[in-house]
């Protein structure tokens, strides 16, 4: 799915630019966002729109919903209906309740906190391993760089959502000092890393490999540059662009596999959290009897949030990929004489 | 011409020989993930419910008391002779596994490209020609959906439609009793489609394939977006050629030329990625089968895993792995006989 977006990007040989602060190469990577103008800015904005409330929801989950993802009592000690017995939609429970007698709505506000946690911690720890492997791997070569290549491959190949299933079948359990609600986070956090290592992997070491013959990369090797000065100064910047793009598609893609995960119950459980996922695994018994809230909304949320996550990741790829990218040509301002004379021009071009 | 077949078979020889370290680098994955699993693979699958000295006796029976370099050695050898291992839980061998449940996952699969190709390739055709039109948006658009919904959440909402609402398909299996207790007791191949043809049994037939298209209609829209994608940005390049202007110059119909002109050239791309939708379609075979309690092996994966089966689980992985090789394997074969570029690269 995302393998057309990772096109190695063509390299930006700029000479170093007057701000040298720890993220200048960030900066410079992200400047085009800055730039952006038409369709391109507009759907990176509905992304983020959509994302962000997101980001609200979870953030302050206890203040938005009108209920706790676990609770079934009301404050009279009165149990919520159950989804089958009068838990339609109402005033109470705008989105209904399910077979749980917990309310709907409140587990698509939770829920959205779960997901992104799960989503963050997935992401940054691929990140943070996939990115120096391929790093070294592409910059040294060699023996172990043919190794990890093919591992990779392997891991590419295989059925991602198994690789996961598999996983959190092994880890599970393995993270109760966490305390109960971050165990499970962890668990399916951990699970999903394992898909998405070979990505960052896999790119960043094919860029690394196209950068590592640039001249500029010569020169400063030339210059006696240590290895590691040399990537993280010169290699490192030019390839960082490549990450926000990864990491905004994997974000998207790992939020299926964890809905994925929920789904066969091997993801967050519903004591440690409120899932979308698992939400729709209790809906999936009371779908052929005609109970549709209880699958409908969660089903939603993961929709929105997902391809929330993707416009955004696709709209920074045609922003932050050169070879994509159409730059916007500033107007130019003519007065005068050569106003005048590029009139001239004009007709001139239309009458031959 | 001799040069031409020299080279496509030293290709077809270096294709070949770099399947061997990519099983092998598969195999020891599947193998080291199933030995760090927690606890001792027997204890887990038997424990509780038989004596100690029987458990150790079943130990010793399958291996698991020997050194761990001897039980990759027995692995790699089981899997080089065909032989995927034994459930531990049931009396069954993986093989007899991977030849009945797996005949249903290839029904449903065989059945989600179906839907997938016919979906991706008229979808993608129309918006291709149609291009930055409405219709080119909500194609688009369409494509999109189809990635971000997830699978079971697609196919719980066809139950809704179609099974609650209008009553007029069934809601899962893969036939209903009657016809299922038939097919099994007439079985030949385990694909109950091909089994009730060569009963020639047209009730059970009809059976099979009205419970084939909920599933495989879910398992398809998953997979379409990709060709839709794929085929509308080929038609789109393949009408820029001259031959096709050409052939509008020589006034043939506008549909004409897309469908007999353009839309050959735009299938090429996606025979080879019929091949990479394998793993994608695997992976979405398990969530499907769970959906709509399809008998698949996907859903005997599951089974065994919450079983805590790990034989019978590293079996169906191992041969999950081989099938993702196998096909990629065939597919590079079938595009370098059909596109000369690729042998010569």
């Amino acid at each position: 799915m995302t393998s057309e977006f990772m096109a190695p990007a063509a390299t930006t040989t700029d000479a170093p630019t007057v701000r040298r602060g720890r993220f200048a190469g960030i900066r410079r990577a992200l400047a085009p966002v800055r730039e952006a103008r038409g369709l391109p800015k507009w759907v990176l904005y509905v992304g983020l729109a959509i994302v962000l409330l997101f980001v609200v929801f979870a953030i302050f989950a206890p203040w938005i919903s009108p209920y706790r993802f676990d609770q079934y009592l009301d404050s009279h000690g009165n149990r919520f209906p159950k989804s089958v017995v009068g838990g339609h939609p109402s005033a109470k429970h705008w989105f209904g309740t399910n077979a749980l007698s917990t309310d709907v709505f409140s587990h698509i506000v939770y829920g959205s906190r779960t997901a992104l946690e799960v989503i963050a911690i997935a992401v940054v720890i691929s990140m943070l391993i996939g990115v120096p492997l391929g790093l070294f791997s592409g910059y040294y070569g060699g023996p172990l760089d043919r190794t990890l290549v093919l591992v990779n491959d392997a891991m590419f190949a295989f059925p991602s959502l198994l690789l996961a299933i598999l996983i959190a079948f092994l880890l599970r359990g393995k993270f109760s000092f966490l305390g109960d609600s971050f165990s499970g986070i962890m668990s399916a956090a951990i699970s999903i890393t394992v898909i998405y290592i070979p990505q960052y992997f896999r790119v960043i070491r094919n860029t690394v490999i196209s950068v590592r013959e640039e001249p500029y990369v010569e020169a400063a090797r030339v210059l006696g540059a240590k290895p590691r000065t040399v990537i993280a100064k010169y290699v490192f910047g030019n390839v960082v662009q490549n990450v926000p793009v990864i990491a905004t598609l994997n974000a998207a893609d790992a939020l299926l596999t964890l809905a994925g995960l929920g789904f066969l119950g091997y993801g967050v459980q519903p004591t440690e959290g409120a899932e979308w996922g698992y939400d729709l695994q209790r809906a999936l018994g009371e779908a052929s009897g005609g109970v549709w809230w209880t699958s409908v909304y969660p089903g939603l949320a993961i929709v929105l949030l997902v391809t929330g996550l993707t416009l955004v990741g696709e709209s920074l790829n045609d922003l932050l990929n050169p070879v994509l990218r159409r730059r916007q040509l500033l107007p130019v301002k003519i007065t005068g004489p050569e106003l005048e004379m590029a009139n001239a021009d004009a007709v001139m071009e239309e009458r031959s | 011409m001799a040069r031409s077949s020299g080279s496509l078979s030293r290709y077809l020889v270096t294709r070949l020989l770099l399947v061997i370290p990519m099983v092998w680098i598969l195999l020891t994955i599947v193998f080291v993930l199933m030995r760090v699993a927690p606890g001792d693979p027997v204890q887990a699958a038997l424990g509780g419910r038989l004596p100690q000295s029987v458990i150790e006796q079943k130990r010793h029976e399958l291996g698991f008391d020997k050194p761990l370099i001897v039980q990759y050695g027995h692995y790699l050898g089981g899997v080089l002779t065909g032989n995927f291992g034994h459930a531990t839980s049931q009396n069954r061998s993986v093989m007899d596994i991977v030849t009945h449940e797996g005949a249903a996952t290839l029904e449903l699969s065989v059945a989600a490209m179906f839907f997938a190709l016919i979906l991706g390739l008229g979808i993608g055709v129309l918006i291709g020609r149609f291009r930055d039109s409405p219709l080119d948006v909500v194609g688009r658009l369409f494509g999109i959906i189809t990635y971000a919904a997830p699978v079971f959440w697609v196919g719980i909402l066809f139950q809704l439609l179609f099974v609650a609402k209008l009553g007029v398909l069934p809601s899962s299996g893969q036939a209903d009793v009657l016809q299922n207790i038939d097919l099994q007791n007439h079985a030949h191949t385990h694909i109950y489609v091909l089994d009730a043809i060569i009963n020639g049994n047209w009730d059970d037939l009809r059976n099979v394939l009205v419970h084939l298209i909920l599933p495989g209609l879910t398992l398809g829209l998953l997979v379409c977006g990709v060709f839709i994608r794929l085929v509308r940005v080929n038609v789109i390049q393949t009408l820029k050629h001259d031959y096709i202007e050409a052939a509008r110059a020589r006034g043939i119909g506008e549909t004409r030329v897309v469908l007999k002109h353009a839309f050959r050239n735009a299938l090429v791309p996606v025979v080879t990625v019929v091949g990479l939708q394998a793993a994608l379609l695997l992976s979405g075979a398990v969530l499907t089968e769970t959906t709509f309690n399809w008998p698949g092996i996907g859903q005997a994966l599951i089974l065994y895993l919450n079983q805590r089966d790990y034989a019978a689980v590293q079996g169906i992985v191992t041969v999950f792995a081989l099938i993702v090789v196998g096909v990629s394997l065939v597919i590079d074969i079938v595009t370098a006989l059909i596109d000369p570029r690729v042998r010569y690269s």
